[in-house]
């Protein structure tokens, strides 16, 4: 089916398919939404009186989930709440984790709709961590209302409990805000005494001024140094301590020895001082730092993400009757009852009844896979067929979730030794280094032994600092901020430079690929047209909660009665006074008698008394920028491959639509973290694309990886760069933008060294004033600036961008 | 010339009292959503329900 064009859902803000028309009034004018599920949002946030969220939102909305008000209902029982909440006076507290909470007009919609309901002290919704903190009178309301009231808005609320988990992350934030003031109020300081002291060099100054500034300075440095820097040196001694040279080593080195000689100067009463670099590098330096530490927060942590995946209760089987129960207190031998559209809470087999589960995220399979009974099923696949019964086989930690979970620790216990090789560059620089330093100092203990320590450490400072702490991190900031506003958050700031050298990239399918969810691909009518069919086969398919009726979730329907679904074969109902029946053909062919000649067996079949009626196929079909990503990267050089947990029926044609001649199927996530080791193994320097949390480990072990924010939450914080909205097309401008911050580095690194091999023995031997030397060092240090901010702007002729699709079409009829 | 060895330290006494603030404000929080909080100025009655009494 081809995307339409024209306007987007005025709730959801996805493209509305043709002949559709949901309308709904806001602010007086008629609005036009994609779904059911849109308009009654929309609806909702009219009557609450909150139509001013779509003047000021910046996101469009999210799409509301199918109604699940069982599920909100179990939270409001006194037993299920009462482990969830927390006590402040006479009020309960608890912490929300929302999903689909996407901006600041988002947040101020939860808030101002939860102030509404009765009971509610208090909320603190947060846009940049997605969470929400209520407070509300026990006896006036409960917890499964606030939850119904958020998910009416179509946001997706998950109970985090009385604990605050950001506590953390809330801590590590503050602390680098404090040391980020102290480096910048230090620097503005420190920057206007040296004005002065480079102005007093040229044109003279009273030494004891001079003397009284460089004091001042050193008094104002040394906090600087001491509470800001200690990061650097920590990480230094860390990773000493670990016998390998990491980042911090050099940048440690050159603050640190700045400041030694500076500092021995300064009580000397001669020589040159370096306090104004040691401010400005801690302050840049801890800038990129912060930068890069909210990227690594927004995108999230594991533990959370395991969270959201088993479900909080469980209804348990025992003797008197079923009960909800903590998940945590099921054991081996259980039964609990699986309600449909709830996850398994441990692993088990189907002892009674028959269903389908959905375990597209778990193991990469994009069609539900049919669970008869005595069928095994894993903790956090969701049943999608009918209500079951389950025997527990495996709970908590010998889950196969866990199992994933525990190979997601493996590979990142695995990571150093890429991170040394990341790391060979800086401690080659460091070696030449000191052994130039060293060759400076042996020289000077021949000529005159009483001016050698100075001359090396002028060596050491005036090398250290420019090209080391300088060159790299401003251009990895610069193209970190650049790649941020384009939709691709870098978490860890390695990721760059590991992502310009890639040279395999390795692909997951089902919903990195594909779309994920299935569509339509095509309709076969037998009897009347194919729209007739349609509007027949989404009459029954809205009543159903299978995976594949979402396929039909946008297609306008007939009205339809008496309803049955049959688990695993299909749906039967009443449409225009006709007896329908959709589904498998075994199915239809109890009603519509044997299927004719030349039908396909494959696919969804609808057929009635008098006959086939028509026969739907469904697949996974690929993002409409795929195609054009792949093409460009092999173009970069980038050797695509597909590595699936599917069958290879269904990946063999997505690889030939993409062009993509090796590919793998039926993979586990262990056999996917052993490809990539293998690649790895063979010198490929590997980019790993995925989206669920069978790829979270495959995305832990490779060189660089990228997660789709549309994906698993398990899968975005095992990934180096997470593409915000799901968007493929911005991966080719990710690894151009990063050939570019390469070369950005590589220039500024050779400037900065042939600009000291030129300054430096100048300097050494005395034929440089103090004057020249300070502009030329300012001048330096300038253009290494400068140059890497070139990466904040766009790189040349963007043809991924191209692939998007266009939202301004023609123009509404309102 | 004299009088910046009365004015520099003067300066720093200040940058230590703006120190001090800032690290308050974080501590107190008000770094942690920069985005909502000005989002509660556009409702004229933020927390108004109707309730019995209004009747």
């Amino acid at each position: 089916m081809s995307e339409a064009g024209g306007t987007p859902c005025f709730h959801c803000g996805e493209p509305l398919l043709p002949g559709i028309r949901f309308a709904v009034t806001i602010d007086g004018c008629e609005q036009t939404v994609c779904c059911i599920g849109c308009r009654a949002a929309a609806e909702l946030i009219r009557e609450a009186g909150l139509g001013d969220y779509y003047r000021y939102r910046s996101a469009p909305g999210p799409r509301p989930v199918a109604d699940e008000d069982d599920l909100w209902s179990t939270y409001d029982r006194p037993e299920v709440q009462r482990p969830l909440l927390g006590q402040d006076g006479e009020h309960s507290v608890v912490n929300l984790l929302i999903e689909g909470l996407r901006c600041a007009a988002c947040s101020w919609l939860i808030g101002q709709r939860l102030a509404q309901l009765p009971g509610v002290a208090r909320s603190n919704v947060n846009p940049a961590t997605a969470r929400a903190q209520v407070a509300f009178d026990p006896a006036r309301t409960s917890l499964g209302t606030l939850l119904r009231a958020i998910a009416a808005l179509g946001y997706r609320p998950h109970v985090l409990g009385a604990a605050d988990t950001l506590a953390v992350a809330t801590r590590e934030r503050r602390a680098a805000l404090k040391r980020l003031a102290v480096a910048g109020f230090g620097m503005m300081q420190v920057m206007m005494i040296a004005v002065a002291l480079y102005v007093g060099a040229v044109d003279g100054m009273d030494p004891v001024i001079r003397e009284y500034l460089r004091i001042i300075s050193l008094v104002v440095t040394t906090p600087v140094l001491v509470y800001a820097g200690r990061p650097f040196f920590a990480g230094a001694y860390h990773s000493l301590r670990a016998h390998q040279v990491g980042m911090d080593v050099p940048v440690a080195l050159a603050i640190g020895l700045a400041w030694i000689a500076s500092a021995w100067n300064t009580l000397a009463g001669r020589g040159e001082v370096y306090y104004d670099s040691v401010v400005m590098f801690i302050f840049l330096l801890l800038l990129g730092r912060y930068v890069e530490m909210l990227a690594r927060h927004r995108a999230g942590s594991t533990g959370e993400a395991l969270l959201r995946l088993v479900p909080a209760t469980a209804l348990k089987l025992g003797t008197g009757g079923r009960e909800r129960v903590p998940v945590a207190t099921l054991s081996i031998g259980d039964r609990v009852l699986v309600p449909v559209g709830e996850c398994f809470p441990a692993d088990g087999v189907v002892e009674h009844g028959t269903t389908e589960a959905d375990e597209a995220l778990l193991t990469g399979e994009s069609l539900p896979v049919a669970k008869p009974e005595g069928a095994s099923v894993i903790a956090g696949a969701v049943n999608t067929g009918a209500p079951i019964d389950v025997l527990l086989t495996a709970v908590g930690q010998s889950t196969v979730l866990a199992g994933i979970v525990r190979l997601l620790e493996r590979a990142q216990t695995e990571r150093p030794r890429l991170a040394r090789l990341a790391d060979r560059a800086a401690s080659w620089f460091v070696s030449r280094l000191l052994i130039g330093a060293a060759i400076v100092c042996a020289a000077w203990l021949l000529i005159d032994p009483s001016r050698a320590f100075e001359a090396t450490l002028a060596v050491l400072v005036v090398s250290c600092p420019c090209a080391l702490s300088l060159a790299t991190p401003t251009a990895l900031t610069a193209a970190t901020a650049c790649l941020a506003r384009h939709g691709l958050l870098v978490t860890r700031s390695d990721a760059l430079e590991a992502l310009a050298t890639a040279d395999t990239v390795v692909f997951d399918k089902t919903g990195t690929l594909t779309v994920g969810r299935p569509q339509l691909t095509a309709v076969e009518a037998l009897l009347g047209t194919p729209q007739s069919a349609l509007e027949i086969a989404a009459a029954l398919e809205h009543r159903s909660e299978h995976p594949l009726s979402q396929a039909f979730e946008r297609v306008p329907a007939a009205a339809a009665g008496s309803v049955s679904v049959h688990p695993g074969q299909g749906i039967e109902g009443r449409v225009r006074g006709t007896v329908y029946r959709i589904g498998t053909s075994a199915f239809v062919a109890a009603i519509a008698g044997s299927r004719p000649a030349g039908v396909r067996d494959r696919g969804v079949h609808l057929g009635s008394r008098d006959g086939w009626t028509a026969r739907f196929e469904l697949g996974d079909t690929v993002r409409p920028a795929a195609r054009a990503v792949v093409r460009e990267l092999s173009d970069l050089g980038l050797r695509p491959l597909i590595a699936s947990g599917d069958h290879a029926e269904a990946v063999e044609p997505v690889a030939r639509a993409l062009g993509i001649d090796r590919w793998y199927a039926r993979l586990l996530p262990a056999d996917k973290l052993s490809l990539v080791g293998s690649l790895r193994d063979a010198g490929a320097r590997v980019l790993a694309v995925g989206d669920g949390i069978n790829d979270a480990p495959t995305l832990r072990a490779a060189s660089v990886s990228l997660a789709l924010g549309t994906g698993s939450d398990l899968a975005q914080a095992s990934a180096d760069l997470v593409a915000l909205g799901g968007d493929l097309a911005t991966l080719p401008l990710a690894v151009r933008t990063a050939r570019r911050t390469v070369a950005v580095v590589r220039q500024n690194l050779v400037w900065a060294a042939a600009y000291n091999l030129v300054a430096v023995p100048f300097a050494a031997f005395g034929l440089v004033p103090p004057w020249l030397a300070a502009v030329g060092m300012s001048a330096s240090s300038l253009l290494v600036v400068l140059n890497a901010l070139r990466l904040t702007r766009l790189p040349r002729a963007p043809r991924a961008l191209a692939a998007v699709p266009q939202l301004s079409g023609p123009a509404a009829a309102a | 010339m004299t009088i910046i060895f009365v004015l520099i330290p003067l300066g720093l006494v200040l940058v230590g009292f703006a120190l001090w603030a800032f690290f308050w404000a974080v501590s107190d929080g008000q770094f942690d959503d920069l985005e909502s909080p000005g989002w509660s100025v556009l409702t004229d009655e933020p927390h108004r329900t109707p309730t019995e009494d209004d009747r």
